[in-house]
């Protein structure tokens, strides 16, 4: 395929890409949520510089202190502090930190392993196809929090280890996805064109099925990523996810839960935090899925 | 669906079950320590003691031998002593799994009930508030995070209104002769109503937190398939023969749309056992779940392998009768 057909193929290909993002944000449910999840990102990333106070600090004399509404409360700590005298604001600005690194990590890897896993699977069919599809149907076989819980007894809790046991099942979900999609669109005319004129299958592939089957990928990705959220949380909170010190939400929730008769702040404030969050991924997913791929349409 | 399809499927579900065991087995492998040292934990033992409580768990063997040896006990149902309560593990997991079952049950009857009504509605009153309103709540449904959303339950319905209890199966007062080990089952066969009454005050709270991302799903499936059915000729030809709006809703529209929502239920029920873990925990619930993260603490490893065996099995179980279910009711689907 020449030079100048390859940028027009491309082209067509962005604008439908475009068209599919207006009519996203067109939907100001979407946008409002999707404003949101970018809201949460932001604090991740600057958390030191958000942040009032040192997450891990704690202080024996500000134990158990109610948020400010609260008799007792404290402009210094709004949201009041942790059974060790810890800000509860400063842990859930960092917690927001291990959700969505491992959200994004996870997905990123899975997503990428996943679409060139299927693209191979769906393309050059054979035995690569068939060793895939079976592999996937025996971790199909595995409820998702059990298999990442005995991978985590095995190895040990930490963050490699919990973004490793995901990783190895959330693949499967992108490659299903991706082998179908390609499947779907191998027979088209413009792949046989490709042939045709002796386009390489490594080309084929990436060049040529890859820009159009991104639509679902990216679907599939913030509807999947909302799950890891969710999953890393309960792993927090069983104490199989990230270790203490370190904030993280899940674990905050199962650190309140004994003070829940008392001192419910403590565990109802990161449960908000990660409703919040799951809740504007699964719904700017929602916003994708409508606005780029009209199969999903009522 | 003939016969030979059907033993077909069956064949597909043995190499599965077959990489399963692998990936189990290859756990095992990547376990740290020693399985001895673990199991004799604090005891000393002579050299001799060892050596030969190694060549009694097949230890000394080379890796194949040792998973065909671990493949033939599994088949036999036998997955080894569990370290923490010195009894075989499939008796400890058989003490468990009945609760576990009875909740997840409940979880998923509580998830159809509230499911089906809501997602015919929405999709009957389509854009409407009330459609809106379901969608969103569906939304929150999936998004909300199980421990915490039972915490807030106990705290809500348990220590403030107290009308339910905290946590925990069945009271002191209200235990009933086993027949089936469901409790809600068992006290209405003994004729207990007292303890019927109270195993079902226990299992609302659990069943709830457990299903209702379970339903959040199912509405939308069946709404979905609703309008999708809604659409069909035959439809308006039933509503050109005269017939009332509850005639077609219910003889002729919602038989069709419950299709596709029976095949996504029976695939949730192995998303309901995959989440009790978390549910088990929150609400102290002596069932399988708990037992598993109770386990990894006191790294009691064969008890893990031999559930996650279970697990997965059911699941699988599950997913082939999903697949059965849904050649049966939608003939149009040939395998």
């Amino acid at each position: 395929m020449t030079m100048a057909a390859t940028n027009k193929h491309s082209l067509a290909a962005e604008s439908i890409f475009r068209r599919n993002v207006r009519n996203f944000l067109s939907s100001k449910l979407s946008v409002f949520f999707l404003s949101i999840m970018i809201g949460f990102m932001l604090m991740a990333v600057f958390a030191p510089w958000i942040a009032p106070h040192d997450p891990n600090k704690p202080d024996l004399f500000r134990r158990l202190m109610p948020p400010v509404w609260l008799e007792g409360g404290d402009w210094y700590f709004p949201l009041g502090c942790d059974a060790l005298g810890r800000d509860i604001l400063s842990r859930i600005i960092y917690g927001s930190r291990i959700s969505i690194f491992i959200g994004v990590v996870v997905i990123l890897i899975a997503t990428t392993i996943g679409v060139l896993a299927g693209l191979a699977a769906g393309y050059l069919r054979g035995w690569l196809d068939a060793s895939f599809s079976r592999l996937v149907d025996i971790l199909l076989g595995f409820p998702y929090l059990i298999f990442a819980i005995a991978l985590i007894a095995m190895t040990g809790p930490g963050l490699h280890n919990i973004i490793l046991a995901m990783v190895y099942r959330e693949w499967v979900m992108p490659f299903r996805v991706v082998r179908g999609e390609t499947l779907a669109t191998s027979g088209s005319e413009y792949i046989e064109a490709a042939k045709a004129i002796g386009a390489s299958r490594k080309n084929i592939m990436l060049r040529e099925i890859l820009p159009n089957i991104l639509s679902p990928v990216l679907v599939v990705s913030t509807v999947r990523m909302a799950h890891v959220i969710i999953l890393e949380a309960s792993l927090s909170f069983l104490g199989l996810g990230v270790q203490p010190p370190t904030a993280s939400w899940g674990s905050m929730v199962a650190d309140g839960r004994s003070f829940m008769l008392g001192e419910w702040w403590l565990a109802t404030f990161p449960g908000i935090a990660i409703l919040l969050l799951v809740l504007s991924i699964n719904v700017v997913s929602q916003g994708l899925r409508d606005a780029f791929d009209p199969r999903f349409h009522d | 669906m003939s016969f030979g399809s059907f033993i077909e499927r069956l064949a597909h579900l043995l190499p599965v079950l077959f990489g399963i065991s692998v990936i189990v087995f290859v756990m095992t492998l990547l376990t740290p320590g020693d399985p001895v040292q673990i199991m004799l934990g604090d005891q000393h033992v002579t050299d001799e003691l060892e050596q030969a409580l190694r060549r009694d768990m097949g230890l000394d063997l080379p890796p194949q031998e040792r998973f065909l040896k671990f493949l033939g006990n599994a088949i036999q149902g036998n997955f080894g002593l569990s370290f923490y309560h010195r009894q075989p593990v499939v008796d400890v997991i058989a003490s468990r799994l009945p609760a576990t079952i009875e909740l997840s049950l409940v979880a998923l009857l509580f998830a159809l009930a509230v499911a089906i009504p809501l997602g015919v509605f929405a999709a009957v009153k389509k854009n409407s508030i009330l459609d809106r309103i379901a969608t969103v709540t569906s939304l929150f449904g999936v998004s909300l995070p199980g421990f915490w959303f039972g915490i807030l339950l106990i705290l809500f319905f348990a220590v403030n209104l107290r009308w339910l209890p905290v946590s925990g199966r069945a009271g002191f007062t209200s235990e009933v002769e086993p027949i089936t080990h469901l409790l809600l089952l068992d006290s209405l066969l003994r004729g207990r109503l007292d303890a019927f009454w109270d195993a079902l005050r226990h299992i609302i709270l659990p069943a709830i937190t457990l299903g209702l991302p379970v339903a959040s799903i199912l509405m939308r499936v069946t709404r979905a398939s609703m309008l999708d059915v809604l659409d069909r000729d035959y439809i308006t030809f039933a509503q050109a023969k005269g017939l009332t709006k509850t005639q077609v809703l219910f003889k002729h529209a919602l038989k069709n749309a419950l299709i596709p929502t029976v095949t996504v239920a029976a695939l949730q029920t192995g998303a309901l056992l995959g989440g009790n873990m978390v549910v088990e925990t929150v609400f102290g619930w002596p069932g399988l779940g708990r037992l598993v993260v109770e386990s990894i603490f006191v790294r009691n490893y064969p008890l893990i392998q031999a559930a996650v065996m279970l697990y997965a099995f059911t699941y699988v179980t599950l997913n082939f009768i999903a697949d059965i279910l849904y050649t049966i009711l939608n003939p149009k689907v040939r395998l």
